[in-house]
């Protein structure tokens, strides 16, 4: 049994549980609570006039209605806003119900509680609301133009304004010898976890204390914002992310108007309530994201060097803002990916909709960034007459110029100074994977026979592991099983897996002995949340150093009992011994579980090997006390890990596409990814991340789309029409790595999560482009899109491929 | 007004089960709330993502488009009764464990009850046809690549199953 575990591709520990139906989601706790339902505003911008229950009240097993008018205290004031910012002026956030105004259609309006879901349901359905309607504001030209508020008193639907500029960049374009200018437009698409959200919230009455469950990629600070409205000191409360079915990013959202509503509704009841969301619920009630349209204005030598980049984005927000500005800030930042862009510019107004709120979604933000910068890359690539990959090539951060700095603020408001990467080594290895350099007589031979191909590539940067930190905890229990917690939370990373692999390499102990736990307050308090790809990076090296504390207090106190200096001890197998003693030679090892009952010292025996830490049990040195001074009892050791600023992933992926002259079916025929997130812990789950990411992408590219209309209806709010992809429409992921370990942490990691989705719209508009002729500046591309621009392209004469 | 009740019983896994349930009742809730089996998962209730598929009589339905009445007396396998007879993961799961074909494990019943029904009737799928048995169970994580080699890799395992027991047969 090895113990050096790390970028080991060990098969996941959580699965046996998973496969066999012993998960414990959300909806599988609870069986005898209350159910809550809600009646959901079918407008998309109106006032509440009457909320008329009298029909409801005879439906067998009801239990309560709840309206805004029922919400006393801070349960009725607006939700937080989780991440103020400057630039954010006219941030506004929701009601937990709504309170006189909808502003999207699924807006909760009336909480039912009832003996079960069927019966809240038909109560739900009797409940009369008379709304005023008002006119909807629906898509980012609505927004911006202005000529309709979504709120009152926000002046031009602009939540926020921000520029960040470094050089001055538009000088500097109009003073280059080339400029091109671009306009591009991504809809809006969801994080669609197969399972959606849900609360269920248990009050104990006698010991005046709160469990919540709820489906969250940030479990400790929806315990901080429930202490906070339900005024209940925070150790009274505990929140605790089951098996969770799936997040990217829809789940680091928090708290949903449900996730307040249902423990408030427990404690009023004194009952345990769930509430589990369904599909249309996920779609209208949940979040969305993606949605922006950009200007770009670029300068560049005859070279294709860029001189100078101005970049607008116009960012559709939804109804709300309760996360802030985070999306259009990574948008604006992320953009400039591997390239040094000359002098920079990046303005963005975030606007408001009368849409389903916009918080992250994997890749939040990076999509779009990536995209605008990708689609001008090809644009210079095109201009010039150059090829795509040298363009990108001459604009390459050179690996000898890292650490760099872009001279802006990140999204945790640190400077965006990649750490490290090898650009040139990536680009080389893309090329070769796709086969970049033989395609022209892949070409030729598919257009003899008849056939229309292309090939696009698209690069990325991405930072990942932001702060402000995470927490690891690490215990050698006294029967030798180490207990593990962190606390931030899983949606699938297998994180029992890689953490348990972080910690039996670090302590030398076998993997089967090391048990892990996530996101339950419980067991460990301090967190911030799974998001950004941060989850290895953070909580990773977090652990890390925990163990790495364990492991040297391990040491001491061994070196004690065997009477032996601790530098010249080595733990194995969870055993510690002298270095190059011979194997069982007596006095030279003692099993760490050993270890841990003599760490703590003890007066009662509890068995037979705690004997030997009481007081009788053995030799003891009495002039000094059983603990040390600034010792602890036990072998356990808490451990943060805060970086001093996000560490850069990056990547590229190549894609070659085929399209259907007469049908324009988009065929993905191969999809190639080459990436590179540092030091690797476990290669079987990072691939597994970006086949993940990037079926998403493609999703995303050609698939999927809010489809809105003028009144403001989700037409497609389910999955009958809103098109995953499934099996028969994601391509085969053909990959390989890149390891540039991170100087700013001890692993040397950097975050894989988001990595595959990133680039995949900016590669198949690269593809697609090539393969047609002309640029596709609009994604997703459906066949009716392609065949659109097919139209509008041979009418405006330009040639076909 | 209360609802009429009725009671329903199932072979589930091989052991009786009934509860007391109204007419509208789905086999899905039946499953997970009134059986307490909650390996079965819903994910779209309305029969698109496949989350839900179990085995009635060894055909995979999609158990939230059915009325738990209507298939009372029949038999029905979950993902729980997808193990092996003594507990440890059948071939199926194995497999998932194997090629990685699962990350958050939500729509991962609906896949194994899938694949178990279809390697009854094609043990040996090529990979295309193994992509085609997948074709109608949605997955957020993987991107199906590790699921159409867990189909392929279940397959050997079921066949090297069925061969160590001929060969143990006496």
């Amino acid at each position: 049994m090895t113990t050096s575990m790390l970028g080991e591709p060990i098969a996941r520990r959580e699965d046996p549980r998973l496969l066999t139906g012993q998960g414990r989601y959300l909806d599988d706790i609870g069986h005898r609570a209350l159910a809550a339902a809600f009646v959901r505003s079918p407008h998309a911008h109106a006032r509440i006039v009457d909320v008329d229950v009298t029909e409801a009240l005879d439906v067998d097993g009801l239990v309560a209605i709840y309206t805004h008018d029922d919400l006393e205290g801070r349960v009725g004031e607006p939700l937080p806003l989780l991440i103020p910012h400057e630039a954010l002026t006219h941030g506004r956030t929701p009601y937990a119900l709504a309170k006189d105004e909808v502003n999207h259609v699924g807006e909760a309006v009336v909480m039912v509680v009832a003996t079960d879901r069927y019966v809240a349901e038909d109560a739900c359905e009797r409940i009369r609301v008379r709304y005023d309607f008002l006119p909807p504001v629906v898509g980012i030209e609505a927004a911006r133009d202005a000529a309709l508020l979504v709120h009152d008193d926000v002046p031009g639907n602009v939540s926020a304004h921000l520029v960040q500029e470094n050089g001055d960049a538009r000088s500097a374009i109009d003073a280059a010898p080339n400029v091109l200018e671009l306009d591009l437009a991504i809809e809006r698409s969801a994080s669609t976890p197969l399972e959606g959200r849900g609360v269920h919230a248990r009050w104990d009455a006698d010991d005046h204390s709160l469990r919540v469950y709820t489906s969250t990629q940030a479990s400790t600070s929806v315990r901080a914002a429930l202490a906070a409205k339900l005024g209940l000191p925070p150790d009274r409360v505990e929140v605790i992310a089951p098996d969770v079915g799936g997040g990217f990013g829809v789940k680091i959202m928090h708290p949903w108007p449900e996730e307040v509503l249902v423990p408030w509704a427990a404690i009023r009841l004194g009952r345990e309530v769930k509430w589990t969301e369904d599909r249309r619920e996920h779609f209208v009630s949940a979040t969305h994201e993606r949605g922006q349209l950009q200007h770009v204005r670029v300068g560049f030598d005859d070279e294709g060097r860029l001189l100078g980049l101005d970049v607008t984005v116009w960012h559709d927000n939804g109804a709300y803002t309760p996360y802030g500005i985070i999306v259009p800030i990574i948008t604006t930042t992320q953009l400039l990916g591997p390239y040094k862009p000359g002098a920079y510019r990046a303005e963005f107004f975030s606007l408001y909709t009368n849409t389903v709120t916009v918080t992250p979604y994997r890749g939040a933000g990076r999509p779009q960034g990536c995209f605008a910068m990708e689609r001008t890359m090809d644009a210079i690539a095109e201009h010039l007459g150059v090829d795509r990959t040298v363009v990108r090539e001459r604009n390459f951060i050179q690996p000898d110029e890292m650490p760099f700095d872009h001279g802006l603020t990140f999204q945790d408001g640190r400077p965006l100074i990649y750490d490290s990467g090898d650009y040139p080594a990536t680009l080389e290895k893309i090329k070769k994977l796709v086969g970049w350099d033989d395609f022209a007589a892949f070409r030729s031979e598919a257009r003899a026979a008849g056939r229309r191909v292309g090939i696009g590539i698209g690069c990325y940067v991405e930072g990942t592991g932001v702060g402000p930190y995470e927490g690891g905890f690490v215990k050698v229990e006294t029967d030798g099983t180490v207990v593990v917690a962190t606390g931030l939370t899983t949606q699938g990373q297998g994180h029992q897996t890689v953490f348990a692999q972080v910690v039996a390499a670090e302590l030398g102990v076998p993997i089967e002995r090391v048990a892990v736990t996530t996101g339950d307050t419980r067991r460990f308090g301090y967190a911030v949340g799974t998001f950004a790809s941060r989850a290895a990076v953070m909580s990773g090296n977090a652990i890390a150093i925990a163990a790495r504390k364990v492991r040297d207090k391990a040491l001491r106190v061994a070196g004690e009992a065997l009477e032996a200096d601790a530098r010249d001890l080595e733990i194995v197998d969870g055993t510690v011994r002298v270095v190059g003693s011979p194997p069982g030679a007596p006095g030279t090892s003692i099993p760490l579980a050993t270890v841990a009952v003599l760490a703590n010292p003890l007066r009662y025996a509890f068995d037979r090997e705690a004997e030997r830490a009481t007081q009788f049990g053995g030799p003891v040195d009495v002039s000094k006390p059983p603990v040390a001074e600034g010792d602890s009892p036990g072998l356990e050791e808490t451990g943060y890990y805060s970086p001093p600023r996000s560490t850069f992933a990056n990547g590229m992926h190549a894609a070659i596409v085929e399209t259907d002259p007469d049908t324009a079916e988009i065929s993905i025929l191969r999809y190639c990814v080459v990436h590179d997130c540092g030091t690797l812990i476990n290669p079987r789950i990072v691939e597994g991340q970006i086949h993940g990411g990037v079926a998403q992408g493609v999703g995303g590219a050609l698939y999927e789309r809010m489809v809105y209309d003028d009144a403001g209806q989700l037409l497609n709010a389910s999955f009958m029409d809103f098109l995953m992809p499934y099996s028969t429409e994601v391509p085969v992921v053909e990959t390989d790595h890149q390891q540039t370990p991170s100087p700013l942490n001890p692993l040397g990691i950097k975050g894989a999560g988001e990595a595959g989705v990133i680039p995949v719209s900016a590669v198949i508009a690269s593809a697609v482009s090539d393969a047609e002729g002309f640029a596709v500046t609009r994604m997703p591309i459906s066949p009716s899109d392609l065949h659109e621009l097919r139209l509008r392209h041979s009418s405006e004469g330009g040639p076909a491929r | 007004m209360s609802e009429q009740l009725y009671e329903v019983t199932l072979l589930v896994n091989g052991v009786h089960r009934s509860a007391t349930v109204p007419a509208r009742r789905l086999l899905s809730d039946f499953l997970r709330h009134d059986l307490e089996l909650t390996g079965t998962h819903v994910g779209c209730e309305h029969g698109v993502c496949g989350a839900c598929t179990v085995l009635v009589g060894g055909r995979p339905i999609r158990s939230c488009l059915q009325f738990a009445v209507t298939v009372d007396g029949e038999e029905v396998t979950t993902v729980e009764g997808c193990t092996r007879p003594d507990g440890e993961l059948g071939p199926v799961q194995q497999a998932f464990r194997d090629c990685h074909g699962l990350q958050c494990g939500f729509c991962t019943p609906g896949f194994v009850t899938t694949i178990t029904a279809y390697l009854h009737e094609n043990p040996e799928p090529t990979a295309d046809e193994a992509r085609e048995a997948i074709a109608g169970n949605l997955c957020r994580c993987t991107g199906y690549q590790n699921i159409v080699a867990s189909v392929l890799r279940a397959a050997q395992l079921r066949t090297g199953s069925t061969e160590a027991a001929a060969e143990a047969a006496p």
